[in-house]
């Protein structure tokens, strides 16, 4: 047999069927739902008298309006609503949900591999953009639109094209300080943001067996800011101990099949890829974002580009705009530039090793008068682990707020808004204009260095605190 | 859904690489649970100070936008969330097809389910298309799907790249839902013999 990538192999378990002239009928395997993206999806299968095909791999929970003050009330009615429709459909439908009641509830992205929903070798679908965060664990997940949410709920396939392969390689010992965040910095800053258009990225090499699966989890989320519609990494004992005991992972003789199977998803050794990446994990530095997108990586001792040297016109005007509205200059450095908030959260870095590590930076200091801090675990069950182990009284005694589980400052449709001009460290994945409230200002991060920040009440090299 | 066959309009011409769906509707407007309305949503931020005021912009006023059904913007457009809401507005504002020289993959099929057309132009093309509507924005441009052609006036024609059978969905103004539900054998036969192992 032709030797194939990890990609094909899980793309070819999955073909419904195939007519000449029109794409693939793929199958999928688990689709996860959230309020935002689903209303219109469940308003269409009604219109149309369908009905949900296999609720049984739907899972659906809350996190995008939700509160992390006093998660029971959400104020702006629109919100509530929204999540009250997704309680309806969900309850009319027959989809478990994991809401606000629910010791489950979290982020979409981070519940699904804690719930052990997420497994080697599936399809995963759901209308969010970082459900490529999945792929961590050796799967095909991607976003999908609300037609596409509809299609699914109908008929748990859909029709897609192939997508094209790239192998990024990330060989070496990475250094101190050095996280999962300043790789796939380095990864987009490499290949651009349109770099993985029509891609789906699989992730290899000495440094990324060595990851943990939350550090992989990291790296898969952010694919999709290098354009990339998905990301993977072959699973191994990481990935199958990670999994074992979890709620929805195979359970006795049928863990031991899973896992006979899940050992065969690997790539061929001479599997051909469209496009083969290269990068020196000794070379990697932590990294913080100038500018308004997430390509902007640089050392808080390099100088932010000038405009005048870009590569071109269009370029050049991109980084105009990213400048002003940013309020930064060409060769400044971010070394020192203060800040105002600090927002450790989202499905790129909210779960527990991430509040691990911030914690240690933390521990025994204080967050900078003037700046406001908030850890937002991703989930309800990495809030109480988080608790359990008390990182949460770390994080308080410093200063730092302690709040539940959701998207929060990550997109700001919720309470949680960074005010216009305000700079905000994040940990998230998008630092585009306004997304972190209009007007907001966003440097993207690791948890870590995010920790370092907030004592000093400016960006620093987190290096100086190991 | 709809058809689509061909249109002839003026456009408007945004230079501007990388406009992510956040830019063409900010998430705190998803919040509604319909399709409807969104127009008065699009570039929002572009367009509106923090009061709700229209503010001084270089692409929108309020004379004669909305009868411009074509939107020429720069490479990578539509990157970012998946959000559908990005489409619904770009078609209630009443655009009918948009012109890049690349668009993000999500925001891409989510055109096609929706018979927004995305017509991606080789950069030069596009970069070609930007100076001809600097130096004339009344040129007036057709979109031929048929032909799959984008004709500027007498003196350009540029050839763009489509799906097949995306593309007889939208000349038919037939969605992927039926066709999909033809194939119900097949997808019972491969549910029969496919291994999912979530378990409870
Ligand atoms: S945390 Fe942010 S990126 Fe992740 S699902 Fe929520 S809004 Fe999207």
């Amino acid at each position: 047999m032709k030797s194939r990538t990890l990609f094909q192999k899980i793309w070819d378990n999955h073909v419904v069927t195939q007519e000449k002239g029109a794409p693939v009928l793929l199958y999928i395997d688990a689709h996860i739902l959230h309020e935002v993206t689903t209303p219109q999806a469940f308003a269409n299968l009604r219109k149309k008298g369908l009905k949900v095909r296999r609720a049984g791999l739907t899972f659906a929970t809350c996190d995008h309006n939700v509160s992390t003050i006093d998660q029971h009330n959400i104020r702006d009615a629109i919100s509530r609503l929204q999540v009250e429709t997704l309680y309806k459909n969900c309850h009319d439908f027959g989809i478990p949900l994991y809401g606000l009641d629910s010791p489950y509830q979290g982020i979409v992205h981070v519940i699904g591999p804690e719930l052990g929903i997420t497994q080697p070798g599936m399809t995963i679908v759901c209308g969010d953009s970082h459900t490529s965060t999945h792929g961590a664990f050796g799967n095909l997940s991607f976003g999908i639109g609300t037609t596409e949410v509809e299609y699914v709920l109908a008929t748990q396939c859909l029709l897609q094209n192939p997508m094209k392969t790239m192998k990024i390689i990330i060989d070496g010992k990475l250094g101190k300080g050095v996280s999962a965040k300043d790789i796939i910095l380095t990864v987009i800053s490499k290949i651009g943001t349109k770099g993985g258009v029509g891609y789906c990225i699989e992730y290899t090499g000495e440094t990324i067996k060595e990851l943990n699966m939350e550090e992989r989890m990291t790296i898969c989320n952010m694919s999709i800011e290098a354009g990339a519609r998905a990301g993977m990494i072959a699973p191994d004992d990481i990935t199958f101990n990670y999994l074992k005991g979890r709620k929805f992972s195979p359970k006795g003789k049928k863990w031991d099949g899973a896992v006979k199977y899940w050992k065969t998803l690997k790539s061929d050794k001479d599997a051909k890829y469209d496009n083969v990446i290269k990068i020196d994990a000794g070379k990697i530095a932590p990294l913080i974002t100038w500018g308004t997108d997430p390509s902007t990586g640089i050392t808080t001792k390099e100088k932010i580009p000038n405009p005048k040297y870009a590569k071109s016109e269009n370029e050049r005007k991109n980084m105009e705009r990213a400048l002003s509205y940013m309020d930064l200059k060409p060769g400044m450095k971010l070394e020192g530039f203060p800040i105002n908030y600090v927002f450790i959260g989202s499905c790129t870095n909210a779960r527990l090793s991430d509040l691990r590590e911030a914690s240690k930076i933390i521990k025994g200091r204080k967050v900078k008068n003037g700046v406001n801090a908030w850890v937002v675990p991703g989930s309800r069950q990495v809030k109480l682990a988080a608790e359990k182990e008390g990182l949460d009284k770390i994080f308080k005694d410093a200063g730092f707020d302690w709040r539940w589980s959701g998207c929060s400052a990550c997109i700001a449709m919720n309470d949680d808004k960074i005010p216009a001009g305000k700079y905000c460290i994040s940990t998230s994945n998008r630092n585009y204009e306004g997304r972190q409230g209009p007007g907001a200002r966003t440097f993207l991060a690791s948890p870590i260095m995010a920790a370092a920040a907030a004592i000093e009440g400016k960006i620093v090299d987190v290096r100086k605190y190991l | 859904m709809k058809k689509f066959t061909k249109i002839a309009s003026t456009c408007l011409p945004i230079e501007t690489e990388n406009i992510d769906t956040d830019q063409i509707v900010p998430a705190r407007f998803l919040k509604i649970t319909t399709r409807e309305g969104f127009g008065k949503y699009l570039f929002y931020d572009w367009r509106f100070d923090k009061n709700g005021k229209p503010k001084e912009n270089k692409y929108f006023d309020y004379s004669n936008n909305r009868s411009i059904k074509i939107l020429v913007a720069g490479n990578n457009f539509g990157c970012g969330s998946s959000r559908e809401h990005a489409v619904w507005a770009l078609q209630d504002f009443g655009f009918e097809t948009i012109i890049s020289s690349s668009f993000g993959d999500i925001f891409y099929n989510n055109c096609l389910k929706n018979a927004l057309l995305p017509v991606v132009l080789k950069p030069v093309e596009l970069n070609k298309l930007f100076k001809i509507l600097e130096k004339n924005s009344k040129t007036k441009i057709t979109i031929d799907l048929i032909d799959q052609e984008v004709i500027v006036g007498d003196n350009y024609i540029f050839s763009f790249p489509i799906d097949n059978f995306r593309k007889t969905c939208l000349l038919k103004g037939v969605d992927e839902l039926g066709y999909i539900f033809s194939h119900e054998k097949n997808i019972s036969a491969f549910e029969r013999r496919h291994q999912i192992f979530i378990s409870r």
